[in-house]
């Protein structure tokens, strides 16, 4: 068994640098990796690429990165919830290239899979076709799309082994799975950290393989965004 | 009388078939879900990764791990799964899904929509719609026939930045049912009390009308 555990958040981000590309995982505030991100917003790395679906909301997530200007483009499908980023993305502080969510995840897996790039119909016609290439299959126009890669991705999972296999709760799964494969340097936080050998191997959803630091978060908010609820009758 | 967004919603439920894969977008489509027809199984796709979602939970039961692409919390149904985002696309672009249905700012007399973008006044994104609307076999729109300052939504071409071209086949808004064919959209019901004239005058693209208009039955 490789150990990849290590034993504080500052071994766990050890070698980030200012202008590195970061991907996040996390769809809105779930499954977000919430103690690397802390960790990073009290360091001085700056100028940062970031590769994440979401923007968070102003003050949790990735907009404590934002509220301190560490980042200085951000890579994402949808950005509603989050005034400090509309707000340096319409002063052009913050350079922002929003892609279709589907493209996104494909891009990450892409890049971790080996694939250096794929054509989907996403986006033909559209602002997001502009410059690419644009090929018919089928008789449907397809776009070509670049896998994505990050110099660290940071992912959050319910529960991992030493070895760093990694099993993950409800929906926040989304994009963790593809990030920890195009990572060079994946980061995995976790809610339990158990001896490897405890996991049922049949039931792990991110193989160790991709994962090259784990260990054990804490203080753990999981915000919701919209807390939505019916009567009891 | 024009409907409201749950009339809206009940219209578009009567659309739902037996053993139909669904995804729902954000705003009036979400309302579908609470009108599904008498005797009809469905299930509903969220796309940031479930499958079988079910009503919202009863307060005190909400869990931060379990919320739709709308970010609201959800429970699920028996037979539900859990998955990873480029699953949860393979399932639209690889058209597992039977119906789209969501909301737009515009769509235009050829199918094309806007629906992500007001340039200069809103950048937020356009999420999976456009993964949504480029694959999906059936797609509805759900909105008002016109916007805030009474302009039609229903264009000869969209002057908001595009969504996805040529791809949606039928609308449902507050005054009609319209398909959207060759030559334009073609009038196929009208809303309770709702003239063909007041359709028209709310309709900037063609609109074609063939013989009598049957009003939406609810």
């Amino acid at each position: 068994m490789i150990n990849k555990e290590v034993k504080s958040i500052e071994d766990a981000i050890k070698g980030v640098e200012n202008n590195m590309t970061f991907m996040f995982g996390g769809f809105g505030l779930c499954g977000i990796p919430e103690n690397a991100i802390k960790a990073l917003s009290e360091s001085s790395v700056t100028s940062l690429i970031c590769i994440s679906n979401n923007a968070g909301i102003d003050d949790f997530g990735l907009g404590l990165l934002l509220q301190k200007k560490q980042v200085k483009k951000m890579i994402s499908s949808y950005v509603g919830e989050n005034a400090e980023f509309e707000r340096q993305m319409l002063s052009g502080e913050l350079e922002v290239d929003l892609i279709p969510q589907g493209s996104l995840a494909e891009r990450c897996r892409a890049g971790g899979a080996g694939i250096p790039a794929f054509f989907t119909p996403a986006g033909y016609g559209t602002e997001v076709a502009e410059g690419k290439e644009v090929r018919e299959f089928n008789g449907q126009p397809h776009i070509l799309e670049s896998a994505l890669e990050a110099d660290f991705a940071f992912v959050k999972a319910w529960k991992g082994d030493t070895a760093g296999n990694l099993i993950y709760k409800g929906t926040a799964r989304n994009f963790n799975p593809m990030m920890a494969m195009a990572g060079k340097i994946t980061v995995a936080e976790v809610e339990h950290l158990v001896p490897a050998g405890e996991l049922d191997p049949a039931n792990i959803h991110t193989p160790g393989i991709f994962v090259q630091r784990i260990f054990q978060g804490r203080d753990y908010e999981k915000r919701i965004e919209q807390r939505t609820v019916r009567n009891k009758k | 009388m024009a409907l409201d967004k749950i009339g809206i919603a009940k219209r578009i439920a009567q659309e739902l078939k037996d053993g139909y894969y669904v995804n729902l977008g954000i705003g009036i489509p979400t309302l579908v879900a609470n009108y599904i027809p008498e005797g009809i199984n469905v299930e509903f796709q969220s796309e940031n990764g479930v499958l079988g979602m079910g009503p919202f939970p009863f307060e005190g039961e909400e869990d931060a791990d379990l919320i739709n692409a709308g970010k609201q919390t959800i429970t699920t149904l028996d037979g539900a799964v859990f998955f990873d985002s480029a699953t949860s696309f393979s399932m639209i672009r690889g058209r597992h899904v039977q119906l789209t249905v969501l909301g737009a700012m515009e769509v235009s007399e050829q199918g094309d929509i806007a629906n992500w973008k007001i340039p200069g006044k809103m950048v937020k994104g356009m999420g999976g719609a456009m993964d949504l609307v480029a694959s999906a076999d059936n797609i509805i729109v759900a909105m008002m026939h016109t916007n805030k300052r009474g302009e039609s939504k229903l264009l000869k071409k969209c002057s908001l930045p595009l969504t996805g071209v040529a791809c949606v086949k039928k609308i449902v808004t507050n005054l009609a049912v319209l398909e959207v064919v060759a030559k334009g959209f073609k009038l196929l019901e009208r809303a309770p009390g709702v003239k063909v004239e007041d359709i028209q005058n709310a309709t900037e693209g063609k609109l074609i009308i063939e013989g009598d208009i049957p009003e939406m039955v609810l």
